[in-house]
């Protein structure tokens, strides 16, 4: 019985597993191609939609250039690859005058409010070289302001075209999205005015 | 000599005709099994050169054409520039005596079946010349095993022919067709369907072509015997090997499937012939790109433990049931 089973039966399994092959390789020749031929075609916005690129900055509802980032380097902590780079911003140095103002103030016995440093980062390096696009940095942003671009058809001819300012990447988004595009200076203009 | 001239006409015309036949089939082929291998696989395939690439294989050509030809140090030179003119040549004979329709056929000859099975096994010599005379040690493995393996594989398809010829009682291809005649029910592969199934597996591993195409096993022997082998020497074997194909399929569909008898009584053509060729030509590539290559000692294995064996058995069997 055993002998029959590994001389005959088996052979003839073994045969039909060659047509069970060629029936599955037959369904897919018949399968309409999806690769795109990309200088005559793009993908279209929907299955852009699912494509995870490089890591962008998001902005502000109101203020696209700016970012919703608030410097608390969770990104930089969690990334394994150690890609991200964010420099906080600094308070802005006090006038001579301010600060005599102060003093006086303070002498006078006054409680002085000195401005604070803004939240948003002063600069937001990536690099693309060292990513492995794990997800980790966004899962891990308190504030909702990162995510992966759609950016497809992104080349790069050398390695440090790959390091990426992501706050000037935000800008020139935010100028191509609203057509009155914010002045990449009225940033700093706001914020002397806040302190 | 006038009768002569008379007989050299149609064979000229026939060898020319075989030869446009073969650099048609080789250029048509290569782009097939490219896009069939694209679409099993689920890539493109050839797509720049001209609508949907079609002239990918002639522009591939050219560049062969173009590329300089070189002869490894030490090699013997005669003996490796004969072995892809050997390969080739024979290709072209062989297709003389197929009848691809009822007044197409190059060459009336009784021993037809005959003449292309001795002819046809002057691969393997050209084979091991390449092997031998290119001074490589990749070059004689590949070699070794090449003639190894068609060497093999032309016995079981050697028997299964032979069962045909004792049913039909000629060797000659016209006659084997003819008797082929009528509806469907006549064709040979109702009556010797054990044959059939062995000289289509035999098929594969005459030609070299995958699962059993162990001779060119890039993984393995670099390229096995045309290591060394550059632009049209390269060119030639490549271009024998899809002759071959063509060859045998044309034979299997001669011998099995009616040749240029369709399946209902009164419509017959060079089209059915056509048409039953690249079938058998597509499933081999289909097979191609589906199945993975064997290790060698499985080719053996199929090939003695199965394939003799069962030809065997259908040849005694056959000639059983003639006696009778």
């Amino acid at each position: 019985m055993n002998a029959l089973r590994k001389h005959v039966i088996q052979p003839i399994l073994d045969c039909w597993s060659l047509l069970v092959g060629l029936k599955i390789t037959g369904k897919y020749f018949c399968k309409p191609l999806i690769t795109v031929h990309y200088p005559r075609q793009v993908i279209d916005s929907e299955n852009l939609s699912t494509y995870g690129g490089h890591v962008e900055l998001i902005g502000m509802p109101k203020d696209p250039a700016t970012p919703k980032c608030i410097s608390c380097m969770m990104c930089v902590t969690n990334c394994p690859s150690n890609c991200l780079k964010v420099v906080k911003s600094k308070a802005p140095t006090p006038t001579p005058e301010q600060e005599q103002a102060w003093k006086e103030a303070e002498e006078r016995g006054e409680k002085v409010v000195k401005p604070k440093a803004p939240k948003f980062p002063a600069k937001f390096m990536y690099d693309y070289t060292l990513c492995s696009l794990c997800g980790t940095c966004i899962d891990n942003c308190p504030a909702n302001t990162l995510r992966f671009s759609s950016n497809i058809y992104w080349v790069a001819t050398s390695r440090k075209e790959m390091h990426i300012d992501l706050l000037a990447r935000l800008r020139e988004q935010a100028a191509e999205v609203s057509a009155p595009a914010p002045k990449p200076e009225a940033r700093p203009a706001a914020a002397q005015k806040e302190a | 000599m006038n009768e002569f001239i008379q007989n050299l006409i149609p064979l000229v015309i026939a060898v020319v005709g075989s030869m446009a036949w073969l650099a048609v089939n080789a250029l048509v082929l290569v782009y097939c099994e490219r896009k069939f291998a694209g679409h099993i696989q689920r890539r493109p395939g050839p797509f720049e050169v001209g609508p949907h690439g079609v002239l990918q294989t002639l522009i591939d050509g050219l560049k062969l054409m173009g590329k300089q030809l070189l002869t490894p140090d030490n090699a013997d030179r005669f003996l490796y520039w004969l072995a892809p003119i050997l390969s080739m040549i024979p290709v072209l004979l062989l297709f003389m005596p197929i009848p691809y329709g009822p007044v197409l056929t190059g060459m009336e000859v009784d021993l037809g079946l005959l003449l292309i099975l001795a002819f046809s096994s002057f691969n393997g010599l050209a084979l091991i010349l390449a092997g031998w005379g290119s001074n490589n040690k990749w070059g004689v493995l590949g070699a070794a095993r090449a003639v190894a393996q068609t060497v093999a594989y032309e016995i079981p398809l050697l028997l299964t022919v032979l069962a045909i010829a004792f049913m039909t009682g000629t060797l000659n291809l016209t006659e084997i067709t003819a008797q082929q005649a009528g509806h469907i029910g006549n064709w040979f592969i109702w009556k010797q369907p054990l044959a059939f199934l062995v000289f289509l597996v035999a098929m594969f591993g005459e030609t070299n072509r995958a699962p059993f195409d162990l001779a060119e096993a890039e993984s393995e022997l670099t390229a096995g015997f045309h290591t060394e082998y550059s632009s049209m020497g390269f060119g030639l074997f490549f271009m024998a090997e899809y002759g071959y194909m063509v060859v045998i399929c044309s034979i299997c569909s001669v011998l099995f499937l009616g040749g240029f008898h369709g399946p209902i009584p009164g419509i017959e053509g060079w089209w059915w012939m056509l048409i039953k060729t690249y079938a058998l030509l597509f499933l081999m590539i289909w097979a191609r790109w589906t199945f993975p290559r064997v290790r060698f000692d499985q080719l053996l294995n199929i090939n003695w433990k199965w394939l003799l064996p069962l030809a065997t058995f259908n040849l005694l069997a056959t000639a059983l049931i003639m006696k009778l």
